[in-house]
């Protein structure tokens, strides 16, 4: 059910782990559907330099997490920001319709990371 | 590359003493039952020899058994064919929350029907009460139906004390053996039932064929309507070799139930003990003592069981989380749920249900793969490092 480069993420995700003193941090997710997902940011002038997740879900939950990461790590603010949930989905090949709300989450999760950052540089 | 089928409660490899007997009715013996000359005559020997056998293997006379297309068809054909029946008697139903969909399904569809149903509660283990059943009983009580054994947790219901009562208060009663039987004693007197759904798929024999007992001179309707077959009661051209299947399916389970459960029971508790003794946040679903031989269900704290299942597929175990109905969804299991399980834990529920290939080594070759699944998972998890007992939700669901 699941496309070659999903399993391979799964099996291998990228990115795993928490960064120590962030400068981004998003969760998404609720339990009752059972996925949670948190992104972690280090940003530079602008630019990710480092991005790492943790992710309560299923196979396309953590391939996509693992996906978005690679997608966004060394991106500018605002190139990460249109990073699309279709888009995500897409380099993994597709996801199964019924798992689609699972790829929404990951580009969420980059996106309220980046706020977070924004915000705190706001303050 | 091992590969270890965990999945009993989805499906079973069909036998090989049954394939064989199938075999023989696709191939050389075709007639229809219903056909006066020799090749109906063998086909219709076929069909009644296996309704002696299912009938011998739960306590009921022949005549009170007729073949259905599986499990769902028989849960239907029973709550349906009741309901009908006695609409004039009343309108009330009694069942549980922890049935398969395929009553709960029914009963809903009743529901706008006009019936009134009452979806019995069940304890922390999957346990209906018979006093929740006495309390539930009303004059308009026509049918009670709950399930032998559980498909997701394995707990198995004490159906006798439901039985008395349902017996004494004049009250229809079927129940949904198509986990049980086989593997454990399912006889019609000893349950005090009227009906009771069995699938041959979950024994042995192959997927699309059941049975329905329903006791001789109850009040029940026929639901579907055509030819003369099945005196009446399930009209249409016999699944001769379905049915054939079946019979020895059932033959052979009889022959091998108490010994196959003495030996699976071993494997399952060898597997709990130690499951439970080398994880922490790990829990047991279900009854630890009340449940079907085969069957075990966990849930690790933590982790969301697809990635689990997922997990263990590649290492060529293969097991599932909440019933293979379910999975197509994303809500967690409605049998998990009503034991009131978060649904944050029951969506890591993993279950193993044993069968009569595996051994002790299938046994050790998952406890020998698991620990590193588990450490990867959860070390991925956002929840792992959340817990702690200053944490208000940490202390009501993960940690508790
Ligand atoms: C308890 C229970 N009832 C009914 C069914 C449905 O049986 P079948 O697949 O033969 O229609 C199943 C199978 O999943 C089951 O576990
Ligand atoms: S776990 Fe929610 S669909 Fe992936």
């Amino acid at each position: 059910m699941y496309s070659d480069k999903v399993m391979e993420h799964f099996t291998n995700p990228r990115n795993v782990g928490e960064i120590t003193d962030p400068s981004g941090v998003g969760e998404v997710g609720n339990s009752v559907c059972g996925d949670i997902m948190k992104i972690f940011l280090k940003v530079e002038d602008n630019i990710i330099k480092d991005i790492k997740f943790k992710t309560f879900g299923c196979g396309a939950a953590i391939a996509t997490s693992s996906m978005v990461t690679e997608m966004a790590k060394g991106k500018t603010l605002d190139e990460a920001e249109q990073i699309s949930n279709k888009a995500v989905a897409e380099m993994l090949d597709g996801l199964p319709p019924q798992k689609m709300h699972c790829s929404n989450l990951a580009a969420d999760a980059l996106k309220k990371a980046i706020e977070d950052y924004k915000n705190k540089q706001a303050v | 590359m091992r590969r270890v089928y965990f999945d009993h409660s989805a499906t079973t490899p069909v036998h090989p003493a049954v394939a064989e007997e199938m075999y023989r009715y696709v191939n050389k013996t075709f007639g229809n039952p219903s056909s006066v000359h020799f090749f109906g005559r063998e086909a219709r020997k076929a069909v009644e020899e296996a309704r002696e056998k299912v009938a011998r293997a739960i306590g009921s006379r022949p005549e009170e058994i007729i073949f259905t297309s599986g499990g769902t068809e028989s849960d239907l054909m029973a709550i349906k064919g009741v309901a009908y029946a006695n609409r004039n008697k009343g309108n009330h139903i009694i069942t549980s929350s922890v049935e398969h969909h395929a009553v709960l399904d029914n009963c809903k569809a009743l529901e706008k029907e006009g019936f009134a149903v009452t979806v019995l509660p069940v304890d922390a283990d999957g346990m209906v009460s018979p006093d929740s059943v006495a309390a539930a009983i009303t004059d308009k009580t026509i049918l009670i139906t709950i399930m032998h054994a559980n498909n997701e947790v394995g707990t198995i219901q004490p159906i006798g004390e439901i039985g008395r009562l349902a017996r004494e208060r004049g009250i229809l009663f079927h129940t949904d053996a198509v986990q049980s039987f086989g593997k454990i004693p399912v006889n019609v007197d000893e349950l005090l039932v009227d009906f009771v759904s069995i699938s041959g798929h979950k024994i042995y024999a192959p997927k699309g064929i059941g049975a329905l007992y329903i006791r001789r001179g109850v009040r029940w309707l026929p639901i579907s309507l055509g030819g003369g077959q099945e005196r009446k009661r399930r009209p249409g051209t016999e699944n001769v070799p379905g049915i054939a299947a079946l019979g020895k399916a059932a033959e052979i389970a009889m022959e091998t139930m108490a010994a196959e459960a003495a030996r699976l029971t071993l494997l399952r508790d060898r597997m709990i003990k130690e499951v439970m003794e080398n994880y922490s946040n790990v829990r047991l679903n279900g009854h630890p003592t009340k449940r079907l031989p085969n069957h075990v269900n966990f849930a690790f704290e933590f982790i969301e069981g697809e990635s689990l299942l997922l997990s263990l597929d590649l290492q060529g175990v293969a097991a599932s989380s909440g019933s293979a109905c379910t999975s197509g969804s994303l809500e967690p299991s409605h049998v998990l749920l009503a034991m009131g399980i978060p649904p944050e834990i029951a969506h890591g529920s993993l279950r193993i249900t044993l069968g009569k290939d595996n051994n002790e080594e299938d046994v050790s070759y998952f406890l020998d793969v698991l620990p590193a699944i588990i450490e990867r998972l959860r070390a991925m998890s956002p929840l792992y490092h959340k817990v702690s007992d200053d944490c208000e939700t940490c202390v009501k669901t993960w940690c508790r």
